[in-house]
């Protein structure tokens, strides 16, 4: 048994060595606060985002629904890092803002062309007899819409959302390419200070995991409050 | 009270109303039966604008409704509308669907509209649904609520849609049982239905609608017993 025990103990070496020694843990503790920042920014802008453009897709008027149609086909039909480069470099090459907003504005950008078709396809789904109730006992168009089909709207397309959100936090992976450090930057430093590859890679898959766990657990129990008026 | 001018309404290219000129006053209980097809549910949808007519003119309380720029919603709020499916608001209780309108229109203070809605429940006698989720009710009770929920707004007209139609059978009674209470107080009331036993009960009159127009009308009893039209005769003579 001398091997496990000798193996064990270039394992602890290795650790200390990637994560103890000049404090490294704490670029990987910096890693999750930025990559956090980001990922609640961007989820946030992606749902106004996703919103709006439902709602042009979704109106009678032409002109708003070539917007829809346009900003959904050319997001979903470019590449996020390259949609993430034109608007580091390009867009706001000479706006003086934190790295990490014109990140997230980008991330925003992108995913609310998803969000977007997730929520219209929400706002369908509800049956025309909902709209017409509402509209008969005199609420407007935007009551109605707020009151009575996006509550119900919401609740039909609470998973796929949820899917959106964790594809969207690991979308932010790729932030390193315009010089933030987010966990996957700081797993990659790391690997390449102490020349170790395992270690920081698996750490990063590992905190990446952990984090979207977290978040499953707390939105699973979200859609359950959700789904109270469904009971029997 | 509800004055229709000449209305017309297609749907791409079939005419659904071909021209229906009728005048229906306060207090009134009309009746409005037809082969299916006919429009006569377009017609009653027409008077709230949840469909707009192409042509013609209708008039509620003396103020032409399909004008340009006229504010629909105002003129909702004086209409309540019952529909064949309930359209009851799956995500709200019983008594947050009653309540929902009048407080957000600022009809009334939330206080005031759960005093509406507990007198409301008590004259469909659901008091104790108030609650629960539609999911948690039967057809009929489904319908009484959304009655209740439509006299929240105290409505001057009230427009029923087939409002049996979607019901078991054993269900039927009850909800006209409360629209004959309606009828009772002095509601101005429309209703599309196939229910010849509640038109000839409660009814003060009857219009026969086929193929987009009002082919007859009359006191239902008359109707009924000494239908003047062939293709009244013929209807009458199925569903009878």
């Amino acid at each position: 048994m001398n091997w496990l025990s000798e193996w064990g103990l270039d394992l602890a070496q290795t650790f200390s060595r990637c994560f103890i020694e000049d404090d490294r843990y704490k670029l990987l503790l910096k890693g999750i606060g930025v990559t956090v920042e980001i990922s609640l920014l961007s989820v946030i802008l992606g749902l106004i985002i996703g919103f709006v453009i439902a709602i042009c897709s979704l109106s009678n008027n032409k002109f708003l629904n070539a917007i829809g149609k346009v900003y959904t086909d050319v997001i979903r039909g470019t590449p996020s890092v390259t949609q993430l480069m034109i608007i580091y470099f390009v867009v706001f090459a000479t706006v003086n803002l934190p790295k990490w907003i014109i990140a997230s504005i980008a991330f925003g950008i992108n995913s609310g062309a998803y969000v977007s078709e997730i929520i219209r396809a929400g706002i369908l789904s509800i049956d025309k007899g909902q709209t017409e109730a509402g509209r008969s006992l005199g609420l407007n168009a935007s009551q109605t819409m707020f009151n009575i089909v996006v509550p119900q709207a919401v609740k039909n397309i609470f998973p796929a959302l949820c899917n959106e959100f964790i594809t969207l936090i690991k979308e932010t992976a790729i932030v390193g390419y315009v010089g933030l450090v987010d966990i996957q930057k700081a797993g990659d430093f790391i690997k390449s200070n102490t020349f170790e590859a395992f270690m920081p890679l698996i750490m990063t898959a590992v905190i990446y995991f952990v984090m979207i766990k977290i978040l499953t657990i707390a939105l699973d129990r979200f859609e359950k409050w959700l789904r109270k008026s469904e009971k029997r | 009270m509800i004055k229709v001018n000449d209305l017309h309404k297609s749907f791409e290219d079939v005419e659904v109303l071909k021209g229906i000129t009728e005048e229906i006053d306060e207090g009134e209980v009309v009746v409005i039966i037809g082969p299916s097809g006919s429009g006569k549910s377009t017609f009653l949808r027409c008077l709230n604008l949840l469909e707009k007519p192409e042509k013609g003119e209708i008039y509620i309380d003396g103020e032409m409704i399909n004008a340009p720029k006229v504010d629909v919603n105002r003129i909702r709020q004086k209409m309540g509308m019952v529909f064949q499916h309930f359209n009851l608001f799956p995500h709200l209780t019983v008594r947050e669907n009653i309540t929902l309108a009048p407080v957000k229109l600022k009809k009334m203070s939330k206080e005031e509209a759960d005093a509406k809605a507990d007198e409301l429940l008590k004259m469909v006698d659901l008091v104790e649904k108030a609650d629960s989720y539609p999911s948690q009710l039967s057809g009929g009770q489904k319908q009484r609520i959304a009655i209740a929920r439509s006299l929240a707004m105290e409505p001057e007209i009230m427009l029923f849609d087939e409002p049996t139609s979607a019901l078991d059978p054993e269900m039927v009674g009850e909800v006209l049982d409360v629209m004959k209470n309606l009828a009772k107080s002095g509601m101005t009331m429309v209703v599309v239905t196939h229910e010849m036993g509640f038109a000839k009960e409660v009814g003060t009159r009857l219009l026969f609608i086929d193929e987009g127009k009002v082919l007859e009308q009359g006191n239902p009893k008359d109707v009924f017993a000494n239908p003047k039209e062939e293709r009244t005769k013929v209807f009458f003579s199925k569903v009878l």
